[in-house]
């Protein structure tokens, strides 16, 4: 059977304004609302709609995460994903952490294609999805703005600093979705009572064999710089006026 | 003792990339830094040449082979991961896309940490990153003695300037299997006589008050008139209005010119994440209340279309 897998992760909704914690031991996260992360929805969108076009038979969405992330699972599953599996995990799970437990499912459910966001809206890392590629031995097209499959192989349109790059992949493959890719959809309330009856299996790193190492320690957070408040002018002239006394402009 | 660090170079096969030599001046700034340059090329020498001339390079390794005549991650990976494991203790690459591709599959293959978008290196050990979009920064640190791979905020560091004498070159040995699962078939390069958004002194940024594609064009007018890169807002990309290579944001370019100017754009956290560090924000915006003017040093409300042509001509020429 055809199978895509997609990598989701829980993280602060993207709306949320970040607090830094007083005593710098963290980000305020308590009561702040939670969603699947922006490009991992993308990333599922993607799965739904080559399943929708014929391209594959079964979608499987799967976190890394806190048992909290069932109701993004269950998100997830009222998108139109078939079934889900949560590698229940606590505590800071870094990127590697996540390929090699996304390496076990991709070797036990066997995907033509993994699809994952380009990057979480939390850690900002960009890594889980490389990572994959290289430990799976497999091809990867990351920051993709357009996906096209075809005997075996998948063509892909990637949003590179210079531009637009396509690159050739053998599949199976592993693709990181940017924001163009698509738009994901909107939940119907009919698909949110179907998925509750959708498949959701619970695994742990351990049960996985993956060692949950935390190879890099965080000492302390803080507020970025502010920029200090600047002024208005009343128009072009004053505005020129003010960059040249700056030395801005000459 | 000194702390070896191996920088892989960007470059298009003849040019180096600027932000190598701002990969050269963050490890600069880490004691006792020895530091080695890899260009990965079908032919690395006028590439290899360049990165010669930065200050603070001790040697460049050439690491040559027809299949690097693309920049594919999933080719260069093994060999730079054969040159890697010659005993360097940190292994940088650019935060741009090139590196953001690249040093992840490196990382992986090598079994080390990645550090991505380090914005200060307090040692070899201990770094300082932007998460959560730049609305948090975190200090990271792995234990003494490990591997490290990171990708360098370009936006973070000046560049490493030329060298009084230019770094001897060498040819490196790179044993590796090369995969030929993933193929390079075009790139859109969309060449400009303008400056290069990444490292502009000067950026005109548009927003989707810019209305259309052809309302985009007067920031090119006056960014041409002003020596600016153009960028744009995800907004105006979205919208069809600009390339999405001029994107500045959080999941775009992360940008820090001696004057921005933010045209028509309201200034979402995504994006002024990407304008941060620039030294003066200059916005023109409509809208009194946008969220762009809690950012710029000098805010101008009213219409962009009556403003703009008032500026060029004020600039004159």
């Amino acid at each position: 059977m055809k199978r895509i897998l997609v990598g989701i992760k829980r993280v602060v909704d993207y709306n949320v304004r970040i607090r830094v914690k007083p005593d710098g031991s963290g980000v305020v996260t308590d009561g702040v609302k939670m969603s699947i992360n922006p490009f991992d929805e993308i990333a599922l969108e993607e799965a739904l709609r080559i399943k929708e076009r014929g391209g594959a038979e079964e979608v499987i969405v799967a976190t890394v995460g806190p048992a909290d992330t069932q109701p993004q699972l269950r998100n997830a599953l009222a998108m139109g994903a078939d079934r889900a599996l949560l590698v229940q995990a606590d505590g800071v799970i870094e990127p590697a952490v996540a390929a090699r437990a996304l390496l076990k499912l991709a070797e036990r459910e066997q995907p033509s294609l993994v699809i994952l966001g380009k990057q979480a809206i939390d850690d900002d890392n960009s890594q889980t999805g490389q990572m994959l590629a290289a430990l799976w031995g497999r091809p990867q097209a990351t920051f993709a703005s357009k996906v096209e499959l075809a005997d075996g192989k998948a063509r892909v349109t990637r949003e590179v600093d210079a531009g637009l790059e396509t690159l050739e992949v053998d599949l199976p493959a592993v693709i990181t979705t940017d924001l163009r890719l698509n738009e994901p959809r909107y939940v119907k309330l009919p698909e949110i009572m179907k998925a509750k009856k959708k498949p959701l299996e619970t695994l742990t790193l351990a049960s996985l064999g993956v060692e949950a190492r935390q190879r890099l320690k965080a000492v302390r957070f803080e507020p970025p710089p502010q920029r200090q408040k600047g002024i208005k002018v009343k128009d072009a002239a004053e505005l020129i006026e003010l960059l040249k006394k700056k030395g801005v402009l000459a | 003792m000194s702390t070896r660090i191996l920088i892989v170079a960007e470059h298009d096969g003849t040019r180096l990339n600027p932000s190598t030599a701002k990969c050269v001046a963050c490890a600069r700034t880490i004691a006792d830094a020895d530091i080695t340059v890899a260009v990965c090329a079908a032919n690395a020498e006028s590439v290899a040449t360049q990165a010669a001339q930065l200050q603070g390079v001790a040697r460049v390794l050439k690491v040559e082979n027809a299949a690097n005549e693309h920049p594919l991650a999933a080719v260069l990976a093994p060999q730079i991961v054969a040159v890697a494991r010659g005993g360097y203790s940190l292994v940088l690459g650019p935060s741009t896309t090139f590196g953001k591709d690249l040093m992840p599959r490196v990382a992986a293959l090598l079994d080390t940490v990645q550090v991505s978008d380090i914005m200060a290196a307090e040692s070899a050990t201990r770094f300082r990153r932007p998460i959560y979009a730049g609305n948090a920064i975190v200090t990271v640190e792995v234990e003494p003695g490990a591997q490290v791979v990171g990708t360098v905020r370009i936006a973070s560091f000046e560049a490493a300037p030329a060298a009084s004498s230019a770094a001897p070159i060498q040819s490196a040995q790179a044993q590796a299997d090369i995969p030929t699962h993933t193929r390079f078939v075009s790139v859109s390069a969309a060449r400009s006589d303008r400056p290069d958004l990444q490292t502009a002194a000067r950026v005109i940024s548009g927003g989707r008050a810019l209305a259309s594609a052809e309302g985009f064009q007067i920031l090119y007018k006056l960014a041409d008139k002003l020596g600016a890169a153009v960028g744009a807002s995800r907004a105006a990309v979205d919208a069809g209005y600009a390339p999405n290579e001029l994107q500045v944001g959080q999941t775009g370019k992360i940008i820090a010119p001696e004057l921005y100017v933010a045209i028509g754009i309201s200034g979402a956290i995504q994006h002024l994440t990407g304008i941060k560090d620039a030294r003066t924000i200059v916005a023109i915006n409509k809208d009194a209340e946008a969220p762009i003017f809690e950012v710029a040093d000098i805010g101008l409300v009213g219409d962009l279309f009556q403003i703009i042509p008032e500026i060029e001509k004020l600039i004159g020429k």
